[in-house]
Formats: structure tokens, sequence, C-alpha cells
């Protein structure tokens, strides 16, 4: 605890302003039926009301107000992305782990797989499987977890093929211990750095493409509350110099540069720990 | 040089394969429906007239390995079959299209490519200056915003409040190559603004690596200057990196595309792969994918090919 | 722009240091690396400047090219090169000095050279951007350097690329390229410390000879003694940034002022009787007829047959490529051979380690040669240790804690490492918690690749004795895989000699050590330094006749 309190007083600013943005999403999404006026798909003005009393930030195209649809975007977007990046890390970080550590044929085959996933840019493949498959949330989970674990692949398998050569897992291995021993005891242990920050990059990752699938209109339905779709239905705003539609994509970016900035210390930090040693 | 005629060759071999199996991919995955695929795409309500069309577009009665192939041979041929909404050839609906998109993407890249290594390569040799430490902060920024508000603040600046660009990119094939460029400028500049952050800091970490060589130690200590250790011993080492970002991003570009053609109406493949996903017109979708995954395949081969061939030691093999 | 070098006279000043301060900079913050060190080098003297890894040596002696790496600083102290103040002068003025009248050869030529330039183009370089030879002129010296330093093919091996050429071969072309504006001073950092002991000579004899034929001043940064003792006239011996002892070479190594000196000195002189065969049937281990390799075309051993008796040390000594780390990773089952057989107290173990029992794993354990990645960083000593005592033995922790108490103290280290992490041990301490954790399974072998040879000369020692120690305590035997002949001596009772994956003299070590050797054994035995200042030209001289 001190350990981390110490740690907090020599970051820089900027990594102050990421975990003060993410504290405050994660406020924001935990008690988003408490700060919102209105219920989050009540139609409760008429269309594109102006900034002003009762409706902080005007309303919608459907006449919805649009704060409330904002903190319950935080929920949603936030949390189907965040759930998303678990799986995917789930998916791709134990697959990874595995090819690294058992090596031959094992890796070989797993790694052809993912080349050939990876060819595809992701998008597109996006797009076609949900054309096919329809755009529920669960399949929208899945769809991207899938695909983006052969990133995640291919990082867990680069890092863990790194600790795999190094002398103490072939003394556990010489020693007899088993596979999941050796995962979980001498490889995933010195994995964990890039791994975290990884975490952080996919995340990102996962919620802009997530945010994209949505502004295309093929991502999270209405009528749920979510940014990227918010930013659709309002966009006719812009052409009249109104700035409401950039609120959800400025929403968007400021999560997305708060997780970078923490990431980009913290790889900063563990590539500087490394030195020392 | 026959090594690397070899690995070449091999490499050439791999993406054919890989070409091939994308194109597996893309077929089959309308496979992955359970149940009757007409009624599953259609829903319910489909009158029997658009089921029949269906059915007879996608050769549903043919066995699957027979309609693969004959999509393949189609394809092979420039035919991609037809669109299940209009009804029209989808190599006629694709053509202007995607010129259009190879227009704007090659608009893009012309200015971001110099751009971003220029940039890229200053932020490495001025490392950890003033400028090094602002121009990092401002691309982790710009890579974290999402492409549509990039394009709508643009809207707002350059087309609402200044009125300098249109806001909608009205292209057409009779358009004159300045008269074309100023209209696509706009997404141009979006696509420009979110590959050059990305673009940048890849250049700038590669010539890093680069520079912290026992060899730019050596010819520093040679006496040499520093103009000259950085275009007579950085550079040919750091084409290789630099050659691979380019290729890279090259390929993001491509597919980053599509939500910027959405964003200012611009006649390109992607809106039209978007459009088509949203209608659930799956030949145009499948089209689609197929020339996207395509160049991304192909631009990502460059990169390999022109890596092995510009790196010494399998230049000049022992 | 440059003074012809060879004017002046012997004797003259031409780089003197005074209490030169150099900081370094970790976890952001500024640690003094050099404190205060005196350095004075006069025309055409060569100055050894020799210590322990952290003895501050390579900082120095870069230094006095006025240059200091990334993340160093010079904090006080001036340097001066023939009137030139160094630490004051502008980059340009000390950028005309560097390549010019200071030349540089770093430790690793393989990485030194930019792969992308022809050896001939990198000689060339510094002459002509310097303006003191056109390019016709440059490549004309650099065939003469290259035939006086005994490279092959001396008209064409410039026009090859950095990887086209051996390691021995590159160094030798670093030296050449360093004599190329005829310099008067060269800084030599730890030339021949990558290389094999055969190859050693090759390099030492050319820099001996280019060094005194152009009367060259050099600073000739090593950690071992008897290679300096070959070419200084004078040595500096350091010590964490500080300066120990200071004297003429014959002086020095006839009579060490300082305790330490002396330490180094006798460094390899320990030694112990071989104990004779026990003539055991079945030995405890034996390799029979191994033939193994990586893939069915690069065959690395080929027909090696070796035996290891209870309580005593076999030796396998051989230079890189001999395939003696081959062999200890056929035995433990890593590689499994393809043909021959590992018979362990006259029973086959299973070619691969996959196939064995825990028990034929616990009795053959191994220590490596570098203990940093032998350890995993992120677990405790007690960890380390108590892994192989639950895993094998079964204890539970009472009982693991207590052995584990009782390892700690036979490898002579107090209670309280067992909550320690590995990044907060020395080197020396890591490797002795690597034997511990060896030990912890009670084996009857230990292979030990290359233990000593990532440790400093005084810790290696130490570690040599210990292991000593607990062979006569514990009567369990070593295979011990080394290139260093020094180690041989000390502590084996037989020694197998490998060339080119193939034994080509094996025996008790008196009878190994003793002439007449094999030819090989011999070109090995002959080619390591001994503390005589006299030993290189000697040895020179007895090939040539």
């Amino acid at each position: 605890m001190k350990d981390f309190v110490k740690l907090l007083r020599s970051s820089p600013w900027s990594a102050r302003f990421g975990m003060a943005v993410i504290v405050f999403y994660v406020v924001i999404a935990t008690f988003a039926p408490i700060i919102s006026p209105y219920g989050e798909t009540d139609i409760v003005g008429s269309e594109f009301e102006p900034w002003g009393e009762g409706f902080f930030l005007g309303t919608d195209n459907l006449g919805r107000d649009m704060f409330t649809r904002l903190v319950y975007g935080a929920r949603n977007t936030i949390g189907i992305a965040f759930v998303t990046t678990c799986l995917a890390f789930l998916i791709g970080g134990f697959f990874g782990l595995m090819a690294a550590t058992l090596g031959g044929w094992v890796d070989q085959a797993l790694s052809r797989i993912v080349d050939v996933f990876m060819a595809l840019p992701p998008l597109i493949f996006a797009l076609l499987l949900l054309t096919i498959l329809g755009t529920s949330i669960p399949i929208l989970i899945v769809v991207i977890a899938v695909l983006d674990s052969t990133r995640v692949y291919r990082l867990a398998r680069a890092v863990a093929m790194n600790i795999a050569v190094m002398d103490f897992v072939e003394v556990a291995r010489l020693r007899g211990e088993g596979l999941m021993w050796i995962i979980r005891r001498e490889v995933l242990p010195n994995s964990m750095p890039p791994l975290v920050a990884e975490f952080g990059l996919r995340f990102c990752f996962v919620f802009l493409f997530i945010s994209a699938l949505s502004f295309l209109g093929l991502g999270i339905q209405p009528p749920t509350a979510d940014w990227g779709s918010m930013v659709r239905d309002n966009a006719t705003l812009i052409t009249y110099g109104d700035i409401t539609p950039l609120l959800p994509a400025g929403a968007i970016a400021l999560l997305t540069v708060g997780v970078n900035f923490v990431v980009d210390w913290f790889l900063h930090k563990t590539a500087g720990l490394r030195d020392d040693q | 040089m026959d090594k690397i005629l070899k690995m070449i060759a091999q490499r050439l071999a791999l993406g054919a394969v890989t070409l091939f199996i994308v194109s597996l991919i893309i077929f089959l995955a309308v496979q992955l429906l359970p149940g009757d695929l007409a009624e599953a795409i259609l829903g319910q309500a489909a009158t029997p007239e658009t089921v029949a069309a269906f059915r007879r577009e996608l050769q549903l009665d043919l066995p699957a390995y027979e309609r693969y192939l004959n999509w393949l041979f189609g394809i092979l041929q420039g035919d991609l079959g037809r669109s299940l909404a209009n009804q029209r050839e989808i190599s006629e609906l694709i053509g202007g299209r995607l010129l259009n998109t190879l227009f704007l993407a090659a608009l893009a890249a012309a200015i971001a490519v110099p751009l971003a290594v220029t940039l890229g390569v200053l932020a490495a040799l001025y490392r950890n200056s003033f400028y090094d430490r602002t121009v990092n902060m401002v691309t982790l920024t710009t890579i974290s915003f999402p492409e549509f508000f990039v394009a709508y603040i643009l809207i707002l600046v350059l087309a609402v409040n200044m009125s300098v660009f249109p806001s909608i990119s009205n292209v057409s094939s009779d358009l004159g190559f300045w008269e074309r460029a100023y209209r696509s400028i706009l997404p141009a500049l979006t696509l420009t603004l979110v590959v050059v952050a990305h673009m940048m800091r890849m250049t700038r970490a590669a010539i890093i690596n680069l520079l912290a060589s026992p060899y730019i130690e050596m010819a520093n200590l040679k006496g040499i200057k520093r103009s000259r250790i950085i275009t007579h011993h950085a550079l040919p080492n750091a084409l290789s990196p630099i050659i691979n970002v380019i290729v890279i991003n090259l390929a993001y570009l491509v597919v980053g595309v599509v939500i910027v053609e959405v964003v200012f109406v611009y006649p390109g493949l992607g809106q039209l792969m978007v459009d088509s996903v949203s209608k659930r017109d799956i030949p145009v979708v499948q089209a689609c994918s197929l020339i996207f995954a395509a160049t991304y395949v192909l631009l990502n081969l460059t990169a390999d090919i022109l890596s092995i061939l510009s790196n010494p030691r399998l230049l000049h093999p022992r | 722009m440059t003074s012809n070098p060879s004017n002046g006279n012997k004797g003259e000043v031409l780089l003197e240091m005074r209490d030169l301060r150099i900081e370094g900079q970790s976890d952001e913050q500024w640690h003094e690396i050099v404190c205060g060190v005196d350095l004075t080098l006069r025309r055409g003297e060569v100055l050894g400047l020799i210590g322990e890894s952290g003895a501050g040596k390579s900082t120095i002696g870069i230094a006095g090219m006025g240059f200091t790496r990334p993340g160093c600083r010079i904090s006080g102290g001036t340097i001066t090169f023939d009137g030139i103040e160094l630490t004051s002068a502008p980059e340009e003025t000390k950028r005309a000095l560097r390549g010019a009248r200071i030349a540089y050869v770093a430790q690793s030529a393989a990485a030194s050279f930019n792969p992308a330039h022809k050896l001939i183009q990198q000689f060339a370089e510094a002459p002509v951007q310097h303006g003191v030879l056109n390019s016709s002129e440059a490549s004309k010296n650099a065939i003469d350097l290259y035939r006086r330093l005994q490279l092959p093919d001396p008209e064409t091996i410039g026009s090859r690329y950095p990887h086209q050429v051996s390691g021995g071969q590159l160094q030798r072309a670093m030296v050449a390229m360093a004599m190329a504006c005829k310099p008067d001073l060269i800084v030599f950092d730890e030339p021949t410390t990558a290389l094999d002991v055969t190859t050693q000579i090759e390099v030492l004899a050319a820099i001996k000879d280019v060094v005194h034929q152009f009367n060259t001043a050099a600073i000739y940064i090593t950690h071992d003694l008897a290679v300096v003792a070959q070419l200084a006239d004078r040595i500096m011996v350091l010590r964490y940034g500080n300066l120990i002892e200071e004297g003429e070479t014959r002086a020095m190594l006839a009579e060490p002022k300082e305790d330490y000196t002396s330490q180094l000195l006798a460094v390899r002189s320990y030694q112990r009787d071989e104990m004779p065969p026990t003539q055991e049937d079945p030995p405890l281990l034996e390799v029979r007829g191994v033939s193994a390799g990586y893939g069915p075309l690069i065959k690395v051993l080929d027909d090696v047959s070796v035996k290891i008796e209870r309580k005593r040390t076999v030796a396998v000594v051989g230079e890189s490529g001999s395939g003696k780390s081959t062999l200890a990773r056929a035995i433990t089952g890593l590689l499994p051979p393809y043909e021959g057989s590992v018979l362990f107290k006259g029973q086959p173990l299973p070619p691969s380690y996959k196939n064995r029992t825990k028990d034929q794993l616990r009795q053959v354990q191994m220590i490596y040669q570098m203990p940093d990645v032998a350890l995993n960083p992120k677990q405790k000593v007690r960890d380390v240790i108590g892994r192989p005592l639950g895993f094998y033995l079964g204890m539970d922790e009472a009982a693991r804690e207590r052995r584990m108490r009782d390892l700690l103290e036979m490898i002579e280290l107090p209670a309280d490492f067992a909550d320690r992490l590995p990044g907060e041990l020395s080197g020396g301490q890591k490797q002795r918690i690597c034997i511990a954790r060896a030990l912890a399974a009670e084996p009857e072998l230990i292979i030990c690749d290359e233990v000593t040879s990532a440790l400093d000369q005084l810790v290696a020692e130490e570690i040599l004795k210990l292991l000593q120690r607990l062979q006569d305590e514990l009567e369990v035997s070593y295979l011990f895989i080394t290139h260093d002949l020094a180690t041989v001596r000390a502590i084996s009772d037989q020694i197998v000699v490998m060339l080119r994956g193939r034994v080509v003299q094996q025996g008790g070590k008196t009878q190994v050590l003793t002439p007449p050797h094999h030819e090989y054994t011999d070109l090995l035995l002959s080619s390591v330094p001994e503390m005589d200042p006299d030993w290189l030209d000697e040895l020179l001289d007895k090939r040539a006749s």
C-alpha cells in the first residue's frame, strides 16, 4: 500500500490525469441511475431541444434527455468493452502462454491459425460476421473477443517465448513439473507487466472498435444508450454548428486518452525497472 | 541472391495460400448460420418471391463446395455475382467506388507518409526534448480519438464555421484531379490525422532502437559528424523497419476508410459495404470483404518482401 | 586538422586525468561510479586498466575520448589530451580528435561494425572524413594493415560485409580500423573477452605488433590480469571506481602492494590433487557412443563416450562449437540423442526427459552459467529451494523450512536470505542459491555448465572452493563443462577434451596435463595466458619455430 502511494507520487501529471479520468468514468457508470434525472429510454421532450433548463444538454433525435443518455452510455459502452476485453484475454492469453511453453507442433498449429485470422482486417471481418449472425450484444461480444484474442495471442506468445527459453523454466521442466504449473508459476508471473499494459491498449482498441461499429449502426442496437450510436443519431446537428453530437464522441476520446496515458506511464515505469536489474 | 529469391518465392506462395484461405473463410462464414439460410437471413416476414430470389442467387440447392468453386472461378473471371437488394452486377456496383476509395487512401497516404516519417525521425533524434515530449502527448491523444470524432471536429471547424471545404464529399468520375482532391480533402485529412500518430510513434520507436546499437556508438567514437551518422549509419539500417511501419499503416488506412466514408458520404467501397451490411446483402458484403482483405494481405506481403530486400545480412549472404 | 601522430617525443605526457569523477544514473538518481581517479599516459606507452565488473574501468577508458555513455556524466575533475581540456572542449573539437588521434576498439566487433557497409568502407570512413587520406590511399592503407594483422586474403577481405567474416578476424579488422588514421592513442575495451583462447592469442599478438610498430599509446581494459600482463608497460588496478594500486607491470606482478592485487594475482592458482579412479562397475553415469544434434543435418556430437564415477569430478573442456554443452543436454534428456545411450548405475535412462521417472530426474541436477536467468526473478529463495524438497521428497512445510535452513548454511548464506528475491542478491550469491536448489534434490550427479564463467574471478574461485567442499561432505559427483583450463586444473579428476563434437583426448588430470599432449590439447593448454609478461613473446617464438 505504502509502495503504491509512493508510486502515485512519482507519477507524471499525464498519468494522474488518466487515473482521475478512469475513476470518474467508473463512478459515473456505477451510479448511473442515481446521477441521471430521467430513465435510460424515456422520451421526455420534443426532438433536438436546446441546452438549458430541464434538459441540461438538450434532447436527442427522439426527444430523450441527452445527459441521461450520456450517463447510461458510460455504463453500456464501457461495460461491454470491458467484458469483451476480458474474454479476449482469457482466450488469447491462455493459448498464447500454452503455445510458447509447449512449443513444437501445438505452437505451430495455433500460430498458423492465428496468422490466417490476422491476415483479415478486423473491421471487415467483424462486419461480415455481424451481417450473418445479426447484432445482438452477446454475439457482438463474442465476435469481437474472438477477433481480438488473436492479437492477445500474438503478444502473450511473444512475451512468454522470451521467458520459456530462460534457464529457470528449463530447471522446472527438468524437475518434471507439469505444463500448468510451469505456466502458472514460472511463465505467467514474469509476463505480467507487458500483459497488463496490453490489457489497457486492447481495452482502448475494443472500446473504439465497438463505438465505430455502433456508429455505423451495426454495434449496440437501440434503444440501449451507447455513445457510438448517439453520435450517429444526432450527427445532423453538426451542420448547424451545434456541438452536442461531439459530446458522446468526446466522452469516448477522453476515456481512451486517460487509459493510454496510464499505460504509457506504466510501460515507461516497467521498462525502467528492467534496466535496473 | 538465391537465398533471397527463395525467401521471396516462399512469401509469395504463403501470400497466395493466405488469400485462398481468406476467400474460403469469407465464403464459409455464411454457412455458420443454423437452419435455413434464406429464412434466417431474410426473416419470417419475407415474401416467397424474395426467398426464391435469394435461393437462386446463392445457389442454395447446390452443395457447399460446388458453390464455393463457382464463386471462386467467377471472381477470377471478374464476375462477382449479383446484389440481392437491387439485382445489379456487383462488379458494376464496385468498379467506380473502388477507384474512389483508392484515390482517397492514396491522397491521405501522400500527406501522411512524408509527414509521419519526418516527424518520427525528428522525435527520435531529439529524444526527451520538449519537442519529443509534446509530440508524444499529442500523438497519444490523437490515437485515442475515434475516427468520427476527428471527422466531426474537422467538419465543425473547416466546413461549418470557416466554410473553406465541403462537409460532404460529392465526387464523381467526371471531375478533374484538383476538384476531386478539393472535395476529398476533409476525409483525407481525417485519415491523415489518425494514421500519422500511429506511424510516427512506430517510426520513432524503430529509430530509437537503432540509435542504441553499438555500431552507432562506434561511429560516434570514430568522430563522424552527426549528420553523416544519420545518413550513412542509421538510415541504411532503418530502411527495413521504416518500410514496415509505412506499409502496415497503409493497410490500416485502406480499412480505416470505411468509417470516414460514412461520415462524409463519400461514394467509396466502405460506404457500399456498410450499406449492404445493414441490408444484409450477403453477396455484396462478401465481395467487398474479399477486396478489402486482399488489399490488406497484399500490403502486408509487400512489407514482408521489402524488409527482406532491405536487410544487408540477407542481401549479402556468407 | 590533425598533426602527424608519430611526432612528439616518447615520454611526453599524452593523456592526463586529474581527480576524475563520473556519475551514472539509476532509478532516477545519480551515483558516483568513478570516484576521483588520476591517470597519466605518456606517448607510446601501454597502460592496462584492470578490475572486476563495476570497477569503472570501461567508463574511464572512454572518458579518455571525452565521451560518456547515455545515462552517465562527468561530474568533476579534468581530462587533458595533448594540451586540450576535454571536459570543457566544444563537441566539434572532441569530434575532430575521435577516430583521428584517439581511436576505440570495442569488445564485440560483430555488434560494432555496421551491418550495412563493407569492412573497407568502414575502415576508410574515419581517415576520409577527417581529411587525413583520400579514399584510394585509405584502401591501400587498409590492405597493408590487413596484411600486417595476418588477415586471410588481405586484398579482398575488405570487400566483405561484417557478418561474412569470423569473430577473431572481425576483431582484427576492428584493430585495423582503429589504426586507420595512425592515432596517438587507442582505447582497447576488453577486445578479446568474447573470444576463445586459441583465437585470443591471434588477436593479442596482432594488437601487440601494431601498437609497438607504430609506437601508439594505448589504454587496455580487461578483467584478466594475465592478458594485460602481455601488453602493458604499466597497470592500474581499479575497484568500485577507485584506484587500488598502480605500478610497472613487472614490479606489480613480482611484488603487489595491496591485498586485492595479490588476490587477483593468485586467482588461477587454486588446485587440488587428482583422486584415483574408483574402478567401480557399473560407473555412476556412462555415456555410451552418443551422437546428437539439431535436425538431421547438424550433427553436434559424434560418438561420444564418457564415464563418471561416484564422488569424482569429470571436466569436459573445449572451445565454442565443440559440443560440450550439447553433451549436457543429451545427458539431461533435453536433446534426445539419435544414437547411443546414457546409463545411470548401469540402467539405461530414457532418451527424453519427458519419459524419465521423478526419481531419475532427481538424481541428475544441473547448475547453469548465468545465475541471473537460472532463477525465477519472481520467486523468493524460500520457494526456489523449497520446491524440489516438496516435489521430490514430499516434505511438509515445517520439514522444508528446517531443510532449507540447513542448505543455506551449507552454501554459507545467512538464514534470513530465505525471504529475498533474486534481484536482491549479487551474482555469486545467486549462483550459491542455484547450488542449494540442486542439492535440495539430493542428487548423485550435478552437471555444472560453465558455472563460473559469468562471475568475477574472485567470486568464481569462492564458488569452486564451495563446490569442492560440498563434494567432500556429500559425496556427490560433478560433470564440469567449461572452456577455462584454470577451472579444469582446479577441480577435476578426469578430463575430457572435445573438438568439433568429438572427444580428442580423455584421461586422468595429471596424465592429460603432462606432456606429451594430444596436438589439440597442447594448443589449448599453451594458449591460456600466464601471469608472465614474457609468456606471449616466448609462445609466439616457439610456435614460429
